[in-house]
């Protein structure tokens, strides 16, 4: 199977204008890949769906304005992988 | 139905946890009539949206107690399949598809006369109440509606 990476990338490329190829590890979703909210909306919709959980992305938000949290751990495209491998995990799958 | 209102929902028939059915009749005649059409008077395909978008907003509202209100956000596959016109009854349904955070995905599909009038999938924001009056108003109309 394709690394969650791969996926999550293949996934943020059908559901905006990026293209594929412009998405790497470092990538800043926001920042880098110009995301705005509602494409972001459609893109976590596609996650929860193709890994069966529920990304938890209102806690992120709120962690990162409340700056407990860097944006970077959730928002970089290797560290979103990395948390949706430990949701999936988490969820015993 | 008040349509100048932006009421579209009249009365509620179920709800059995992950989707709701309820229903509403189109006016008689309002002033969006005059406009849309002149002498073929039809509800337009927004309001409709609209429609769907409320019922899926009152069933949201619901599973979440009313604590926090639900935005409409994204209109997909939305397919208007036949005409209505004024003084038609419908049943709108409405169905959960997904439980995001802050978000949700519905399914929903408008009727009259066992036709199917449309369907869309739509994608809700849901938020705490920008509002105190907003909530208290969602939460009125919710007692009448039978749901809060």
């Amino acid at each position: 199977m394709a690394s969650s990476f791969d996926r999550i990338a293949d996934i943020i490329a059908e559901n905006s204008e990026v293209e594929r190829d412009k998405i790497l590890p470092d990538s800043h979703v926001i920042n880098d890949l110009g995301i705005d909210s509602l494409d972001f909306l459609d893109i976590v919709f596609a996650i929860d769906k193709a890994f069966g959980i529920k990304v938890p992305v209102e806690a992120w938000t709120q962690e990162v304005n409340a700056g407990t949290a860097p944006a970077e751990q959730y928002f970089v495209m290797k560290n979103l992988a990395a948390r949706i491998d430990e949701l999936v995990a988490a969820k015993g799958g | 139905m008040k349509l100048e209102y932006f009421q579209m929902i009249d009365r509620v028939v179920s709800f059995d946890g992950e989707s709701i059915v309820v229903e509403s009749t189109i006016p008689d005649a309002s002033p969006v009539f005059e406009g849309h059409f002149p002498g073929y008077p039809l509800m337009p395909g927004v309001l409709l949206v609209e429609t769907m978008a409320q019922a899926s907003g009152w069933l949201l509202l619901k599973l979440g107690n009313f604590e926090r209100m639900p935005f409409l956000m994204g209109v997909k596959e939305a397919k208007f399949r036949s005409f209505i016109g004024p003084g038609t009854p419908v049943t709108v349904h409405a169905q959960r598809l997904h439980d995001g955070s802050g978000y949700a995905v519905t399914k929903a599909r408008i009727e009259a006369n066992g036709k199917r009038i449309c369907d869309a999938e739509l994608t809700l924001r849901i938020m705490d109440f920008p509002a105190p009056e907003l909530a208290a108003a969602m939460r009125g109309r919710g007692q009448e509606l039978g749901l809060a």
